[in-house]
C-alpha cells in the first residue's frame, strides 16, 4: 500500500508545532482529519499553499487520549478537533472548553472510530446544556431549533442578547448525524459514490467529483477528455441552483413575493433542466470513478439554447433584484466578515470571495476539464457583507453559464468516445489519496483509502462545515432580523456539517 | 412597480397536475418497474449489485423494495428486461408491505381497513391542510423539493395545502431522513405538540428504511422506529410531484394506489378532480 502523502512525521509536538509554523507563514489551514488505525488514530493536517495541497501526518498511540491543540494560533482547527473528539475520544489540549460539536457522548462511552472497520452500535446522546458566554444584567438566550419555523434543515441556533444585537452566537450541530462516514466502510467505489452524492445532497456532484477524483488518483486513472467536460456541465449547473437558492431565501425573508415567485420558478427551471439531461433534479448518477455514466441526454444545440434562456431570464430579474432598494437596504452592510477574519480562519467559496479572498479550487488545482477551459475567475470584492456575498453569485452564475456553453462546445468538436465508454474500467485498487472539488459552498475534500478495491475510510470535508465556523462572527453590530439574511448569505447545507 | 409586470411576464406556469399529467413527467426517474422475466443470471446479478439490497426473491419471485430503492438504475442496465426504470411518481403506499412490488398478498382488505380508517381520521381536513416539516436527518436535497412545492409551478396552496411554523395547528407531520440519534426525541416533541387528528408522512426513503444508511449508531434506519407512519413516499429525494401525491394521498384526496399502475394513475386524477375543488 502507498502513500498519497508527501510528508510524514511521527513526534505529536512537532507535528503541531509545524503545522502551525506552515500556516504562519501563509498556508491555509484546509482541514484536519483522522481515522483509527489499530488501536491508535492516523492525524492529518491539510494545508493549501500557491493552490498546492500539502498533507502532515502524525499517529496518535493507542495509550495517549490527548494531542496539542493547534488553537489559538489556527482558530479554524476548533471545530475540527471537537469533531475528532467526538468521533475518536482524542482530546485537544486547547484552552477551550470541550464543548461535543456533532456527537455528543458520554465521556466513557464508546466512539465510532471511523477507519477501524467497526460497527458501532446505536448509540445514546448524552446532550449537556450549551455553554454561555455572556452574562449580566437583561442577558438570556433563545433557542432557535432544532425544528425551525419553515422547511428548513434541522439545527439549533443559541442567540445570547439583551434583547436586539446578537454579541454570542452558539451553535449546535449535532442533531442531525447521521454517522454517514461510516458507511462508506466495507463498500466498494461503485457504492462510495453513491454514499458521496448523500453527504451533502444539495451539493451531490461536487462530492461525487471530490470522491472519485481521490480515487481516481489512487489507481492514476485517465478518463476520457469527453467526460471531463460532461463532468463541468452538471456541476456548474449545481451551481447555479445553488447560487438561486440562496437568493430565493433572501426574498423570502424580505417578504418579495413576486421575486419570490420568480426566482423559485426560475430554480425549477434549473432543476427540470438537470433531470432532462440526466434523469435526476440533482445531477446524480452522472459521476462515476473513471468518468460520467454517458453523455448528456438532451442534443448539444437544445443544451446551449436551454441555457441561453434560462440565463437571460435570470439576469433580467437578478439585474432587478439588484436594484430594488428594500432588498439592498436588508443586505448592504448586514453581516460584514472583516478580510482578516476570513484569512485568519480560511474560509472557503463565495463566503471567502465575498471578502476579498480569491482561492477557487477550479482554477487554482483544476479537475474534471477546468484545466482545458478559459478561465472564469470571477472579480472579487473586499466589502465583507451579505451584499458582496450575492454580488459574487451573481458573477458566478454568468460565468457558470459560459462555463458550459463551452464544455457543450468542446464536447460537439471531440465527439463521441473511443468504443463510446465514458468511463474508464477501474480495477481493485489499494491506496489512498485526497481529492477535491468547487462546491457550490466553496472547497470540498475527500479523503479516500482502499484496499484491494473495498473503501477502508472515507472522509468528506465539505466548504459547509469549514464555513459554519465563521458564522457567529458575521454579527459584529447586526440584529435578530437580520439573522435570516446572514444566514442565507452564507448558503450552507447542515448535512455537510453534522455528518 | 417593475416587479408586477414581471410576475405577469411568463402567463401561467402552475402544473395542471392532479388534474392532468404534467409534461414534465418525462423528464426524470420516478420509480423502478418490475416485469416478470424469471430467475434471470442478469436478475441475479442485479439483486447482488443493488446497493440497498432492495431486489429479493420471494417464492420464486422478484420482488423490488421501493422502500429501500435509491433510484440508481444500477438494476436496470444490468438487466433491462427485468427492471424498468419509469417517470411513474405516483408510488406513495399507506402499508409498508405495498412498496415491495409486485404486490404478492392480493388481497386488500387489511388496506381497505387501512384507507377507511385514515379516511375517518382526515376527514375535516380536506379544504384546508396544514403541513409541518421536520428534517429527522436528511441529506439536504429533501428539502429542497418540499420548498419546491411552494413555487409556482406547484403551488401547492391552490390546493389547499399550506406550511406552518407551529405544530400547534399542523395537521400533517412531513418527516425526512433517516431520525438520527439526535432528531428522535425533537421529532416525537413535534408529534405530540400536534392536535389530534394527525398524520404522518414519511418521505424519501431514508425517512422509510434509512435508504443507503441502513441502521447505525446515528441512525434509527426510518421514522417507523419513532412513529407511526400513514403514508410512505419513495424516492432519492421524493420529487415534488411525488411528495405532492403523498400528501393528497394522505388526507384522502386521492386514493393510494398498489403497484403503481399507470391505469389506476388515470382513474385517480379523473377523481380528484371532483374530490379538490
Amino acid at each position: 500500500m502507498t502513500s498519497a502523502f508527501d510528508a510524514h512525521s511521527t513526534l505529536n509536538d512537532s507535528f503541531v508545532s509545524n503545522v502551525k509554523s506552515q500556516v504562519a507563514s501563509g498556508a491555509r489551514f484546509a482541514a484536519l482529519m483522522a481515522s483509527a488505525s489499530g488501536d491508535g488514530v492516523r492525524v492529518f493536517a491539510v494545508m493549501s499553499r500557491g493552490g498546492k495541497l500539502h498533507v502532515e501526518e502524525s499517529m496518535v498511540p493507542a495509550n495517549v487520549r490527548r494531542f496539542p491543540s493547534f488553537t489559538p494560533e489556527i482558530p479554524s482547527a476548533i471545530w475540527y478537533e471537537r469533531e475528532i473528539h467526538d468521533l475518536f475520544g482524542l482530546s485537544s489540549t486547547g484552552r477551550h472548553g470541550f464543548e461535543p460539536l456533532i456527537l455528543p457522548l458520554a465521556d466513557d462511552a464508546p466512539r465510532p472510530r471511523p477507519g477501524s472497520g467497526t460497527k458501532l452500535p446505536w448509540a445514546s446522546l448524552n446532550m449537556t446544556p450549551p455553554l454561555t458566554r455572556l452574562s449580566g444584567e437583561g442577558a438570556f438566550t433563545i433557542s432557535y431549533g432544532p425544528v425551525r419555523s419553515g422547511v428548513f434543515e434541522s439545527i439549533e441556533y443559541l442567540v445570547e442578547t439583551t434583547g436586539e444585537v446578537i454579541p454570542s452566537l452558539n451553535l449546535r450541530v449535532s442533531y442531525k448525524h447521521r454517522g454517514i462516514e461510516t458507511s462508506f466502510e466495507g463498500r466498494g467505489v461503485e457504492d462510495g459514490v453513491l454514499l458521496a452524492e448523500r453527504y451533502e445532497g444539495v451539493a451531490s456532484v461536487a462530492h461525487a467529483l471530490a470522491y472519485c477524483g481521490a480515487v481516481e488518483k489512487i489507481g492514476d486513472i485517465e478518463m476520457p477528455a469527453q467526460s471531463g467536460y460532461v463532468r463541468v456541465i452538471h456541476a456548474e449547473l449545481e451551481r447555479i441552483a445553488n447560487h438561486l437558492d440562496t437568493f430565493v431565501r433572501h426574498v423570502e425573508a424580505a417578504g418579495q413575493a413576486v421575486a419570490f415567485a420568480r426566482l423559485s420558478f426560475h430554480k425549477e427551471r434549473i432543476q427540470r433542466f438537470r433531470s432532462r439531461m440526466c434523469g435526476s433534479r440533482f445531477g446524480r448518477g452522472v459521476v462515476v470513478v473513471g468518468g460520467v455514466s454517458g453523455p448528456p441526454m438532451l442534443r448539444a444545440a437544445d443544451i446551449v439554447s436551454e441555457a441561453n434562456r434560462l440565463e437571460s431570464a435570470i439576469a433580467a430579474d437578478l439585474t432587478l433584484l439588484m436594484g430594488t432598494p428594500s432588498f439592498l437596504d436588508r443586505l448592504r452592510g448586514t453581516g460584514v466578515l472583516a478580510t482578516s477574519t476570513v484569512v485568519d480562519y480560511g474560509a472557503l467559496g463565495p463566503v471567502a470571495r465575498g471578502s476579498g479572498v480569491s482561492e477557487d479550487v477550479r482554477f487554482d488545482r483544476p479537475y474534471a476539464a477546468y484545466g482545458s477551459l478559459e478561465h472564469g475567475r470571477v472579480d472579487v470584492t473586499g466589502d465583507g457583507d451579505a451584499l458582496a456575498r450575492q454580488r459574487v453569485r451573481i458573477r458566478e452564475i454568468t460565468v457558470a453559464f459560459a462555463l458550459i456553453r463551452r464544455s457543450v462546445e468542446a464536447l460537439d468538436d471531440l465527439g463521441e468516445p473511443t468504443d463510446t465508454v465514458w468511463s474508464t474500467q477501474v480495477p481493485e485498487l489499494s491506496g489512498e489519496a485526497i481529492g477535491w472539488s468547487e462546491g457550490p459552498q466553496g472547497e470540498i475534500l475527500t479523503w479516500v483509502q482502499l484496499r484491494e478495491g473495498c473503501l477502508t475510510r472515507v472522509k468528506p470535508r465539505s466548504a459547509s462545515f469549514h464555513n459554519l465556523m465563521l458564522f457567529p462572527l458575521a454579527f459584529p453590530k447586526d440584529i435578530l432580523t437580520d439573522f435570516a439574511f446572514i444566514e442565507a448569505s452564507f448558503g450552507l447545507s447542515i448535512a455537510g456539517v453534522a455528518g | 412597480m417593475p416587479w408586477i409586470p414581471r410576475g405577469l411576464r411568463n402567463g401561467i406556469v402552475t402544473t395542471s397536475y392532479p388534474r392532468r399529467l404534467d409534461g414534465y413527467d418525462t423528464g426524470f426517474r420516478g420509480s423502478i418497474e418490475v416485469r416478470d422475466v424469471g430467475i434471470t443470471a442478469a436478475v441475479s446479478a442485479a439483486a447482488d449489485n443493488c446497493p440497498t439490497r432492495a431486489i429479493s426473491f420471494v417464492n420464486g419471485e422478484v420482488q423490488l423494495d421501493r422502500g429501500r430503492c435509491i433510484l440508481c438504475g444500477r438494476c436496470a442496465d444490468i438487466a433491462p428486461e427485468a427492471f424498468i426504470l419509469s417517470t411513474n411518481f405516483a408510488t406513495s403506499t399507506l402499508q409498508r408491505r405495498d412498496l415491495r412490488i409486485p404486490v404478492l398478498d392480493e388481497s386488500d382488505h387489511h388496506l381497505t381497513l387501512v384507507r377507511d380508517s385514515l379516511a375517518r381520521r382526515v376527514k375535516t381536513l380536506r379544504r384546508s391542510v396544514h403541513v409541518r416539516h421536520v428534517d429527522a436527518g436528511s441529506d439536504g436535497a429533501d428539502e429542497w423539493e418540499i420548498a419546491a412545492l411552494t413555487n409556482p409551478v406547484y403551488d401547492v396552496q391552490r390546493l389547499g395545502i399550506f406550511f406552518t411554523a407551529s405544530p400547534r395547528h399542523a395537521d400533517v407531520l412531513l418527516v425526512t431522513g433517516v431520525v438520527t440519534s439526535g432528531m428522535a426525541l425533537p421529532l416525537r416533541d413535534t408529534f405530540d405538540a400536534m392536535p389530534d387528528p394527525k398524520v404522518v408522512i414519511a418521505a424519501g426513503v431514508e425517512a422509510i428504511s434509512g435508504g443507503l444508511l441502513g441502521e447505525g449508531y446515528a441512525s434509527s434506519g426510518g421514522v417507523e422506529g419513532t412513529l407511526p407512519v400513514d403514508v410512505f413516499v419513495p424516492g432519492s429525494p421524493a420529487t415534488p410531484f411525488g411528495l405532492l401525491q403523498g400528501i393528497l394521498v394522505a388526507v384522502n384526496l386521492l386514493p393510494p394506489i398498489r403497484d403503481g399502475d399507470a391505469e389506476q394513475l388515470i382513474t385517480v386524477r379523473g377523481r380528484t378532480r371532483r374530490g379538490a375543488r
